[in-house]
């Protein structure tokens, strides 16, 4: 700011040769200043909290780096428990993270879930990326879904079978969350219409539907999925345990996003509608053209919100045995061998869960800016 | 500017679309498996599905391979031996506490073999039977060997650390008032929290069943701090499952352990099983299948003894290979002849 002063034509008299201003006042120093050491409580305030944070960043990086033991000859963790937690026992990291990421998938083949896994984040960045936003990205999408599909599968092109039940860790996680908000999105925006129809059969349906799934928990929706609906399906009829829990998890998402998608709809001014309404365009040409473009863009913060709440969310999958990427942090460390470890397991699976989710928060601010770039004065 | 004009709109239609095509790949439905005949349902699948602990130390557990490894993830492989003469045509499904009934009557796994506490109103109200009592527990006490507590009788007065809503708690109660003991509960739901309020000492005592206590106890830093009392305040006879209905599947499932029981008792281990073919005892001999069909009396092979066997071992190699290491002893899991309650049936 103080640059603004340099080089301008009002430093013509000699004397007044441009001076920088007082270094207490600009950069680091100045902003520490002004921000930190303002008074005599803030100062005190600043101490005290840089004392604790220097406390802790040291505290951590002592029991982190320093006295950590990174790998232990077969199993031995004797040497581990021997730190009496003074130091933390990466080892279990080292000998488990094939579990943690794709849990009982077998050793030999995990190859493929780890390829799932970078298809997964290729397709996140692909779709990210503003010039693929056309009609193509549909198929990109129907393509890479169906890979992953026959990569977890297997069964053709000389894939082994590899059953559903021993798919697991980060892979699960991740098509959870992927297939559940990709089809929860679709069938959110349609509930989200539908109750604001004018037909009251569609409209009493939609409401019915919404109020009936946010009334009940996530976990007594997955409850009833794995346990009571078997129970009415004929006898010898099976559905996959994983899709039962994805179609649970696509309702209840469909239904948060459905009201969040209406709180869009609803904020756009009246007079939006009525000038589609004049310029004689159809229902859906209306609500693809005019009103959804707008609503959306709207309601991305809390879109975004939900998004990262059910990435989440998916864990609550371990009750009904479901291997997702913290359940199989929580089951590397049954073996009596590795109990007690637990604090680095988590502090791992947090850090895996902590990109993602930040990756997510990231990107929505840069889209809301962009997309709202008109409003700013 | 139309950020999300038709483009993006129909791309998110073809995108639903697509995976709309993809989905019925998922739907495949399993090979049926019927109450009747769940034999040939597991012979037409290739496979035994078999129901186990999401993750108990040493009874089912997935070691760092993803492969399952336990007693009873043992007692699968030995079943899938039998049926097919290779234990590894067998899936494993990890299930819950809250799903395994239901996954057991709908059809989702053919037997469990998840430490399941045999009960009267289990095996007659849940459609399922019991076939064979595999490990006998019952809830015990742990206590820091520094206390000097001997017996269960002295903890009067004591606070006592334990997992709350299980019958564990419900014995607890039972015991106390029973023995007019007064003691104060200390109630914590998640069990690293728990073992964590016991090592600290908030509480005296950790009460769980016994296999619990050991494996918990095998895995402090110094295991002979940490005292197992004698007392026994329940019984928790963990047995195997199959759907109500189908003797001959149960009666697979049942002589499977009992020639477990039996190899162990004649001495047939995993390594001797080809010798002890030419032994002359003619019990062995009738295990072994060189005579007495007993084997296609179940339905199976004659040679189902020694695939089994072949495969896990007997029941005392099982023990030995699963729980010894985690500190726990035979008691009562000790066959008939050494004092134990672990009985076979003859085989003729």
């Amino acid at each position: 700011m103080s640059d603004l002063t340099l080089n301008t034509p009002a430093a013509a008299s000699p004397e007044a040769v441009s001076r920088s201003a007082p270094l207490s006042q600009v950069g680091l120093l100045g902003w520490a200043r002004a921000n930190l050491f303002s008074g005599w409580l803030n100062t005190a305030v600043t101490l005290v909290l840089a004392y604790l944070l220097i406390r802790w960043i040291v505290g951590f990086a002592e029991w982190g780096i320093v006295n950590a033991i990174w790998s232990v000859p077969d199993n031995q963790t004797q040497a581990c428990r021997d730190l009496k937690g003074t130091g933390a026992c990466w080892a279990v990291i080292a000998e488990k993270h094939r579990f943690i990421l794709f849990g009982t998938y077998p050793f030999e083949e995990h190859w493929r879930p780890a390829l799932c896994v970078l298809l997964f984040i290729g397709l996140y960045v692909v779709s990210a990326m503003r010039r693929f936003w056309r009609p193509v990205l549909g198929l990109i999408w129907a393509v890479v879904l169906t890979l992953i599909g026959v990569l977890m599968w297997g069964g053709v092109a000389g894939l082994s079978y590899v059953p559903q039940e021993r798919w697991g860790g980060l892979v699960i996680t991740l098509i959870l969350a992927t297939f559940g908000l990709a089809f929860a999105f679709p069938l959110a925006i349609l509930v989200a219409l539908g109750r604001r129809s004018k037909l009251p059969a569609i409209k009493a349906l939609c409401v019915l539907y919404v109020e009936l799934i946010r009334g009940v928990p996530l976990i007594s929706l997955l409850f009833m999925a794995s346990v009571m609906f078997p129970l009415f399906l004929p006898e010898g009829m099976n559905i996959d345990k994983l899709l039962r829990a994805q179609i649970a998890i696509i309702l209840f998402a469909g239904a948060y996003l459905a009201e969040v998608v209406r709180g869009g709809l609803q904020a756009l001014p009246k007079g939006q509608y009525e000038a589609a309404d004049a310029l004689g365009l159809s229902y859906w040409q209306k609500t693809g053209f005019i009103i959804l473009p707008q609503a959306l863009r709207m309601v991305i913060p809390p879109l975004v919100n939900t998004f990262i709440g059910f990435f989440k969310d998916t864990s609550l999958v371990l009750i009904i045995g479901i291997f997702d990427l913290l359940t199989a942090g929580k089951t590397a460390i049954i073996e009596p061998a590795w109990q007690g470890f637990g604090i680095e397991v988590y502090i791992t699976v947090g850090a895996i869960y902590f990109v993602f989710c930040f990756a997510m928060s990231k990107y929505s601010q840069n889209l809301e800016a962009e997309l709202n770039r008109h409003r700013r004065r | 500017m139309q950020p999300f004009g038709p483009s993006l709109t129909r791309a998110l239609s073809i995108a639903a679309l697509g995976i709309g095509l993809a989905l019925p790949l998922a739907a495949k439905a399993q090979a049926p498996a019927g109450a009747a005949n769940t034999l040939d349902a597991v012979r037409a699948r290739g496979s035994l599905i078999c129901g186990v602990n999401t993750g108990l130390a040493g009874f089912a557990q997935p070691d760092s391979q993803g492969v399952w490894r336990g007693f009873d993830a043992d007692y699968c492989r030995a079943v899938a031996a039998a049926i097919f003469g290779d234990p590894n045509k067998v899936r494993f499904v990890p299930t819950t506490a809250q799903v395994r009934f239901t996954a057991l009557q709908s059809g989702e796994v053919d037997m469990l073999a998840r430490n399941t506490t045999w009960t009267l109103s289990r095996d007659t109200s849940l459609g399922l039977d019991f076939t064979a009592t595999n490990f006998y527990d019952g809830q015990g006490f742990m206590v820091k060997a520094s206390a000097g507590v001997k017996s269960a009788k002295e903890l009067e007065g004591a606070t006592i650390c334990v997992q709350p809503g299980t019958t564990t708690e419900q014995n607890l109660t039972d015991w106390a008032r029973a023995n007019r003991i007064r003691f104060t509960p200390v109630v914590i739901e998640r069990l690293e929290e728990l073992l964590s309020a016991y090592v600290s000492g908030r509480c005296d005592a950790y009460t769980t069943d016994v296999s619990g206590l050991a494996a918990t106890r095998s895995a402090q830093q110094r295991p002979a701090d940490h005292l197992i009392l004698p007392d026994i305040i329940s019984k928790e006879p963990l047995a195997l499952g199959v759907r109500q209905g189908d003797a001959r599947f149960a009666d697979i499932t049942r002589w499977v352990h009992f020639l477990l029981l039996s190899a162990e008792e004649f001495g047939i281990t995993q390594a001797n099983v080809d010798q002890m073919a030419n032994d002359p005892r003619p019990e062995v001999q009738r295990i072994l299948g060189k005579n007495g069909g007993l084997g296609e009396m179940l339905g199976l092979q004659n040679g189902w003894a020694v695939n089994v066997l072949k495969a896990v071992g007997n029941y005392g190699e099982l023990f030995q290979r699963h729980l010894v290491p985690l500190g726990i002893q035979r008691g009562p899991n000790a066959l008939w002849t050494q004092g134990g309650l672990q009985f076979s049936p003859p085989f003729r």
